[in-house]
């Protein structure tokens, strides 16, 4: 392996349905399509050196989903972000590719996502409500299935940020019904909490029920700072900020 | 007339449903045009879930031909889960196509695969969502003609009510000759409606419309006669078969789902057809001749469809890969070709008496061993012969010893329970045969590392075999016969434990019987299972022996006849069939005479190497075998 390079990527519209094992799947094809030198693991059966920052949930879009990928041999970023794209299915898209630099991994570099949802035909002042219980609140008790069976945790500390987003962005639903739109801050911590999680402990708080199923999407995900704001976790590898940032950081 | 898309819809309704992606399409290949500059529009259907439908090659040959036509629009379709078709119902949205989710019954055309009769209560569900009427009586000029094609369609009987229209055969140039007929209908402003549509068609010859047949019964609840009901429509309707299949180089564009499926590789067919002559098989029969693609077309469809696709596996299909006359220098040379690139090859279909060492290197030579799968058929030499799958216990023994010589640890053989004159020892042969595969296995490696997996499947007579007249062995007697097998297996533990054994009861087999061998009256028993809510019937997590049952109890005793009677009877010589009318070329005294021979136990030659023996579907259909070898070579690729 002679370089790596870190990928920003998108999951839009109706391809947000894209789990991230048919992710994986369409994306080991593309680097194939795209005749891109990607380094092989050793062993029988040798695997692409591709690794993946968290995933965002089947169903939710994404503006920003991470994965860093072993070349044997040294590519323009530019070009290897280009090719890519046009590999894979509009709707899968290539927004950036660097150089990966400094001593911290993707993962060192993220803690927290910044989320939009949708809620057509709810009213914001509804909505607004919702959200002042669920601030209020020390504790929201929720439950998912998860692949151990059923879990209740709490959806409420892992929230750094809860509010309704004026003015409202895009409607979603047409004939003049309102649409309200929750923007939200989470960290990562386990059992992760999800924009379906934050929604179910909107119902638990204050009967917040939508009539038709929201649409979320990650706008944003990196490192939390003091301010809550987010860090891009690219911003050291194209030079922007210094890796110190991260390195000797303890993670939580 | 614009159409709506129903995406809006149908997306609200996706996050409550499973494996949503399934629905969204976005598949590499994937083709959307404009439906209104669209002179005529095809919805094509493969009956079963997605992740099945997806990958079939019928369908994906027929998407390109029709797409690349500038006027035709062809979208696709499959059958969706009961979590979503509930949600649909409730919600009222239609069935839709994956591409452009237009509405199904917007479409000139409705086309359905069947490669089994298991899609039978499927095609309904989707049906029913398009809200096309599901007697095809009622449909009105609003509703497109629905087609069925695939294997199953050479005996449609079953589902004469619900479609409008059958093919029997290769489709590449009978869509293109259907699609003919709809362009010029529309264009002359659709003269005297959908009836017109479906006489034009079925002057052809080449289509069938049940509707333009009459069904006569004689007291005894057989078939007295079938006969065309307007003077312009042919007593019998001919297959199709497309000659030269290196003109028709299909699939080039592959679809490629981000959906998990079946089968996640580039498929290319070989060859069609096979004259093996193996009694049970229909496949076999109805594709006849042998018509191989030759070894350059072969590299160059593989050389483009994985530059296309980014699959990095290469099935070779064919009823019998490894009977390609060219068929070591085809892998050798891909071996060579892909050497160091992960990408691996398969032949899915492989007879045991064509595998040799050659084959087992250039299919190991990249390190990765794909499974291997050898079907002898039947345990004992005698049940072989009856079949005609002439291969001996050496060639047997001596394949699979070469394959775990080669590295294989694992093979797969595959075996048929309930065949015509089957006794027990018949079956418990199989066990025996395990073992000595086992103990060959284990003395050609000196290791007791190797395994086998005996997996049986039941017997099913189809229409155009000579088993077409068989009785089929009743369930409770292939389970009685499964079990003796099982512990036959298990009688020598040190051999036992070194072999798998899967089996099906023989409950499904009996109403996939009831299917393939069943006429018009079997078409009541489909609509009123469906409608207790019988879907998905090739899973059997779906399958309800019960509801079949239950729906035949109810169903066809007003016509005096039973399940039993469609399924365990034997046919008598001058017996009408059901699909006598429906011509796959094979000359009915001779499909006799190969049935009288079977149990004579006599066998058949391959007319590939022996002279002629008379079938018929070469003089009847004006088609001849087409097998090389070329004498060509596949070049080294230049790297990219």
């Amino acid at each position: 392996m002679v370089q790596r390079i870190r990928i920003r990527y998108a999951k839009r519209g109706p391809l947000r349905f894209t789990s991230h094992r048919d992710f994986a799947r369409a994306f080991e094809r593309a680097v194939r399509r795209a005749g891109i030198p990607v380094a092989f693991s050793q062993g029988f059966t040798p695997h692409p050196k591709i690794s993946y920052a968290s995933a965002a949930p089947t169903g939710v879009a994404s503006e920003a989903e991470y994965l860093e990928i072993g070349l044997q041999a040294v590519v323009d970023p530019a070009d290897l972000r280009d090719a890519l794209d046009a590999a894979l299915s509009p709707g899968l898209d290539v927004i950036e590719a660097v150089q990966a630099s400094g001593g911290s991994s993707l993962a060192d570099r993220i803690d927290a996502s910044r989320w939009r949802i949708e809620l057509p035909e709810i009213q914001p002042s509804a909505l607004a409500e919702a959200v002042a219980a669920f601030v209020a609140a020390d504790e929201v008790l929720v439950e998912r299935m998860t692949k151990q069976g059923r879990r209740r945790f709490d959806a409420r500390s892992a929230v750094v940020r809860i509010e309704v987003a004026y003015p409202v962005m895009t409607p979603v639903a047409a004939g003049g019904l309102p649409c309200a739109i929750l923007d939200l801050v989470v960290r990562q911590v386990t059992p992760s909490v999800r924009p379906d999680d934050v929604l179910a402990g909107l119902r638990v708080v204050a009967d917040l029920e939508p009539p038709v199923p929201p649409r979320a999407i990650r706008l944003a995900q990196g490192r939390l700072t003091a301010q809550g704001e987010i860090v891009d976790p690219l911003a050291v590898d194209d030079g922007t900020i210094n890796d110190g940032t991260f390195i000797g950081d303890s993670s939580e | 007339m614009t159409v709506v898309n129903v995406f809006d819809q149908l997306e609200r309704l996706l996050p409550q449903v499973s494996k949503p992606i399934q629905y969204v399409g976005g598949e590499l290949g994937a083709v959307v045009k404009d439906w209104d500059s669209a002179a005529v529009r095809w919805a094509l259907m493969y009956p079963d879930a997605y992740e099945v439908g997806l990958p079939n090659q019928g369908v994906q040959i027929l998407y390109e031909v029709l797409n690349e036509q500038p006027d035709v629009l062809a979208e696709r379709t499959y059958a969706v889960w009961p979590d979503l078709e509930n949600l649909m119902r409730e919600h009222g949205v239609p069935q839709f196509t994956v591409e452009a989710h237009r509405p199904v019954r917007a479409f000139d055309l409705f086309g359905i695969s069947f490669a089994t009769e298991l899609g039978y209560t499927n095609m309904l569900t989707a049906l029913r969502l398009a809200g096309i009427p599901l007697d095809a009586r009622e449909r009105s000029d609003e509703d497109p003609v629905v087609v069925a094609g695939g294997h199953a369609a050479f005996n449609p009987e079953p589902i004469a009510d619900f479609i409008d229209a059958a093919v029997l055969g290769d489709g590449e140039e009978a869509v293109l000759e259907i699609t003919n007929i709809v362009r010029a209908w529309k264009a002359e402003g659709s003269p005297g409606g959908r009836d017109e549509l479906l006489l034009r068609l079925a002057r052809t010859e080449a289509v069938y419309v049940p509707r333009f047949y009459d069904v006569d019964y004689l007291p005894d609840g057989r078939i007295q006669r079938v006969v065309p009901n307007r003077h312009e429509v042919p007593f019998r309707v001919r297959k199709r078969t497309t000659m030269d299949l290196d003109a028709w180089p299909y699939p080039r564009k592959p679809l490629v789902p981000l959906a998990e499926t079946v089968h996640e590789r580039y498929a290319v067919e070989i060859f069609r057809g096979c004259t093996r002559g193996c009694r049970f098989c229909q496949a076999g029969m109805i594709t006849r001749p042998v018509r191989e693609r030759s070894i350059t077309t072969v590299g160059q469809m593989v050389r483009d469809g994985l530059e296309f696709s980014g699959f990095s596996e290469v099935g070779l299909l064919s009823l019998s890969s490894a009977d390609h006359s060219e068929i070591g220098d085809i892998c050798s040379g891909l071996a060579q070709q892909y050497e160091g690139t992960n990408v691996s090859l398969s032949l899915p279909s492989t007879r045991v008496d064509a595998f040799n060492i050659t084959l087992a290197e250039e299919l190991s030579r990249n390190g990765r061993r794909t499974g291997l799968t050898f079907a002898p058929e039947g345990g004992s030499e005698r049940i072989r012969r009856v079949i005609n799958k002439m291969v001996s216990e050496e060639d047997l023994i001596r394949t699979v010893v070469t394959a775990y010589t080669n590295g294989w640890r694992h093979v797969k053989l595959y075996f048929m329970c309930g065949l015509p004159t089957e006794t027990d020892d018949d079956v418990v042969q199989i066990a025996r045969l395990a073992h000595e595969v086992i103990k060959a296995g284990r003395a050609a490696t000196g290791s007791r590392d190797i395994r086998c997996t005996v997996s049986i499947g039941g017997f099913v007579p189809k229409p155009h075999t000579p088993f077409q007249w068989a009785s089929m062995a009743s369930p409770a007697v292939i389970d009685e016969r499964l079990r003796l097998l099982k512990q036959a297996i298990n009688s020598e533990k040190s051999l036992g434990r070194a072999i798998g054994y899967r089996y099906h009861d023989g409950k499904p087999s009996l109403i996939e019987a009831l299917l393939a061998r069943g006429d018009r009256r079997v078409g009541a028993v489909i609509r009123r299972v469906w409608e207790s809510g019988q879907r998905f019937d090739g899973w059997s997590e779906h399958f309800s022996y019960a509801r079949w049952v239950d729906a035949a109890t109810e169903v066809l005793p007003q016509y005096g006849v039973d399940l039993d009677w469609f399924t365990t009877r034997e046919r008598e010589e001058n017996e009408v069939l059901p699909w006598d009318h429906l011509d796959s070329g094979l000359d009915k005294e001779w499909l006799w005479q190969d049935w009288q021979d079977s149990l004579r136990e006599y066998e058949q030659d391959d007319c590939r190497w022996t002279p002629c023996f008379d079938c018929g579907v070469c003089p009847s259909m004006d088609t001849q075998i087409q097998v090389g070898p070329t004498g060509k070579k596949l070049l080294p690729l230049t790297p990219v």
